[in-house]
């Protein structure tokens, strides 16, 4: 409907609490870096630690919430008119719930090893705060276009994060990547990575990190202005 | 009498739902500033658990059994209805915990933690008698998990931590450690 890089909103009714407007490219690459859902929104990320022990498996849940984001959010902007209001939640979750099936029966019937491998973490999709987050304070406000761009953004970003957390897992955890050996049979697994308390830790450090940074950005924007 | 027990203690220790299932991290993370808190909000997960439980094996035994693809839908339609029902039950009756509660208590809806419980029972084909006792597990190793996680954050707000993990690093190291702890519970089942 409109170029890329024009901003959107003259013709819509604007909604109380809609946000601003902007091209469809920030509304993709906002979800990617600036408002991660993982690392900077800390959200969904239950699955984020739960299947990020390899990254066969971190890799498919990433495209299979992005597949739920980019349908739901794309319906419920296209409905939002028909929504009404005190009843949105209950919708959200209902198309939301939906989509998730499909996504569960796909997945079963076109990578099964996989489906097996991920288990309940499948259906647990429909409660990812990601999703009704968008929906709420996304999809339900602004048109399509703009929504469906935001699901492709938030669902790169969220894949991208579990990509990260999962190859630190498997590579330290089990010595593979993809299931390919590639740190050589000198190396000695360190299994606590592939279990439960590594996921805590290696999320936590990257946030240790992302803190580093950012105090030293801070400290050093202070230094230059003196 | 022994499963019943042996469920329990699996689920409330072993297989807590948040140190070694990840689930519920979002309040895990969120509500855990104080103890008072903490465990109330535990205490009303608790109450929503065992509704839930209940709701899904009726759900499971009269309703889905010809229909098992419409089961993630049945059970997130139960689950929000009932959380609408603990919300209003508790505006009516303490509105401070309400308010102390805040956007988490609508959020119990979205806490995996309850969805998963209702997913778990049916994979593994729980008896009504053996849900509930896994609900209560459930209930009472989050409520556990949000406790300890809230008193070692209130001892934090007084100690003098590094710049660079003021934010959620350090927690998320700490809820490491607590995780790595419950593991050694992990040896329970095979002795």
């Amino acid at each position: 409907m409109t170029a890329p890089n024009q901003p959107i909103a003259t013709g819509e009714a604007l909604v109380p609490g809609a946000p601003p407007p902007a091209t469809l490219w920030a509304d993709f690459l906002r979800g990617i870096a600036e408002e991660n859902p993982v690392l900077v929104q800390m959200l969904g990320l239950c699955p984020a630690m739960a299947v990020s022990n390899s990254l066969a498996n971190g890799v498919a849940m990433g495209v299979a919430t992005t597949f739920v984001l980019i349908g739901s959010s794309f319906l419920i902007s296209a409905l939002r008119k028909h929504i009404p209001n005190e009843v949105r939640l209950a919708s959200y979750i209902l198309i939301i719930a939906t989509f998730v099936t499909v996504a569960d029966l796909l997945l079963a019937a076109g990578f099964p090893d996989i489906s097996k491998a991920l288990g309940p973490f499948v259906p647990l999709i429909v409660v990812n705060c990601i999703i009704l987050g968008r929906a709420e304070a996304f999809a339900g406000k602004v048109g399509p276009s703009r929504a469906v761009m935001d699901g492709i953004g938030m669902g790169a970003g969220f894949t991208l994060a579990l990509s990260v957390i999962s190859t630190v897992r498997e590579l330290l955890g089990s010595g593979t990547l993809l299931g390919y050996p590639v740190l050589g049979p000198r190396f000695e697994p360190w299994v606590i990575m592939v279990m439960p308390p590594g996921g805590f830790l290696t999320l936590g450090i990257m946030f240790l990190v992302m803190g580093w940074h950012g105090t030293r950005k801070a400290r050093l924007a202070k230094e230059a202005a003196t | 009498m022994s499963n019943l027990a042996w469920i329990f203690l699996s689920t409330l220790l072993v297989n807590n739902f948040t140190l070694a299932m990840f689930l519920g991290l979002c309040s895990f993370f969120g509500v855990t500033s104080k103890i008072d808190t903490a465990w109330r909000l535990g205490a009303a997960n608790t109450f929503v658990l065992l509704i839930t439980a209940v709701s899904a094996w009726f759900l499971n035994t009269y309703v889905l059994a010809k229909t098992p693809f419409l089961r993630t839908i049945a059970f997130i339609v139960v689950i929000a209805s009932t959380v609408q029902i603990v919300e209003m039950i508790i505006k009516k009756y303490s509105p401070t915990l309400f308010r102390q509660l805040g956007i988490y208590l609508p959020l119990i809806t979205t806490n995996c933690a309850i969805l998963g419980l209702a997913l778990f029972q049916t994979t593994r084909g729980y008896t009504l008698v053996e849900g509930l006792v896994f609900a209560l597990g459930a209930g009472l190793g989050l409520t556990l998990a949000l406790t300890l996680m809230a008193s070692i954050r209130e001892r934090l707000d007084v100690a003098d931590v590094p710049a660079m993990a003021r934010r959620m690093g350090l927690v998320l190291v700490i809820a490491s450690c607590l995780s790595m702890a419950f593991m050694g519970f992990a040896g329970m089942g095979s002795g």
